[in-house]
């Protein structure tokens, strides 16, 4: 805890992150999305499991034009934290820090999540 | 830990406004965050009108100009103005650098110049680096040696091993990185942040120190140095084009490696 009398500058409320920090959060952000998803494809799972009437009632819900949409954007979060996790793996090793490509570096990352998104498709 | 909100004595109000003088022909609008430890107020920003043709080039003159002519009362620090005593490092339009080597006509529109981000706020911008430098002091920023030294000459370096020191040694200590990086932000009590963490390698790389072993000992643990996320604000705002982000990423190479012996 600080303590102290004076103010903490401001910080996130002025800072302009580059685009691998705004990334970097996505990341995160995605991997809990990602968790809670986890829950909720095994909760559709005892939904199936409870015969026809229950099965249906789970394809008409998600055939909701909001749902889908829902299930597209955990697609391509999913392969978006798949992307990210292999430039960790990159990292790791002591490669791609080059000041001048690590913005393009994170706008490939967003862009081959996107490809496997419609490859997916 | 983790804070997104500032606290309240810590939010900004709106300060006073300077106009240019009447006959100035190209002026540039500058907020500056101010904040005086007497007054009992919160911080405020000031609005300021720059008059250019009386002004130098760069954005240290600007502020400069402003505590000659305008408002005595401004703090901040400064001391080289060309880049290499690290002392004017601030937060300008969200990126930090050292104002001595930011051109002015480089940022279009109004120049909002902060303190460091998420410090504490001595006046104006001058910012409390007791911690920082505490941090710097921690990693032993010298040569520490287990032989005797030669007697008839120094301990030399050939020069490849004097290469690896490239990219590390030019570091002026700005704190520009380490106060850019939203890790260092939440835990800066605890992770040694990317620019003493460069230092670090800096030490480790030299192939005169002999203390390799117990300055990685030092650094392996969960906050130290492994709260770097490689989020890289640190490489994208050096002033001075380092690399700190390769740099935490070799330190935390060579603590593999040496597992393997």
């Amino acid at each position: 805890m600080r303590q102290t009398n004076r103010p903490l500058s401001p910080h996130l409320q002025v800072y302009k992150l580059p685009l691998t920090g705004i990334i970097s959060i996505t990341h995160r952000m995605t991997g809990v999305i990602l968790a809670l998803g986890l829950i909720l494809y095994v909760v559709s799972f005892f939904y199936i499991l409870q015969g026809n009437e229950t099965y249906l009632e789970l394809q008409s819900f998600l055939d909701y034009t909001i749902i889908r949409i829902a299930l597209w954007f955990f697609i391509y979060a999913l392969f978006f934290h798949l992307c990210h996790g292999i430039r960790h793996l990159i990292w790791d090793v002591g490669e791609s820090f080059d000041r001048d490509d690590m913005n393009r570096n994170a706008i490939i990352e967003l862009a081959l999540s996107l490809v496997l998104t419609l490859i997916f498709y | 830990m983790v804070e997104f909100l500032l606290p309240k004595n810590s939010v900004l109000k709106k300060g006073k406004e300077f106009p240019a003088p009447k006959n100035a022909m190209r002026t540039k609008r500058f907020e500056i965050y101010r904040w005086n430890p007497d007054s009992g107020e919160n911080p405020r920003i000031d609005t300021f009108h720059i008059d250019l043709d009386s002004c130098g080039p760069m954005v240290l003159d600007a502020v400069l100009k402003i505590k000659n002519d305008i408002d005595t009362t401004l703090a901040f620090r400064r001391s080289c103005r060309e880049g290499v005593c690290g002392s004017c490092a601030m937060n300008v339009n969200g990126k930090n650098s050292l104002v001595c080597i930011k051109a002015i006509e480089d940022y279009e529109g109004t120049i909002k110049i902060f303190p460091l981000p998420h410090m504490d706020v001595i006046k104006d911008l001058v910012a409390d680096m007791t911690n920082f430098f505490a941090q710097y002091s921690s990693i032993k920023p010298w040569i520490e040696t287990q032989t005797p030294a030669p007697a008839d000459r120094e301990r030399l370096q050939s020069k490849e091993e004097r290469k690896k020191l490239d990219g590390l040694y030019e570091c002026v200590l700005c704190a520009c990185c380490s106060t850019s990086c939203p890790s260092y932000w939440w835990n800066s009590d605890k992770y040694l942040g990317p620019a003493v963490l460069l230092q670090a390698s800096r030490w480790l790389e030299d192939s005169r120190d002999e203390n390799v072993g117990e300055r990685l000992d030092e650094l392996e643990d969960p906050y130290k140095l492994y709260r770097c996320h490689t989020i890289m604000s640190c490489t994208d705002t050096c002033p001075k084009g380092l690399n700190p982000a390769k740099a935490i990423a070799d330190i935390k190479k060579m603590m593999v490696l040496r597992q393997q012996g």
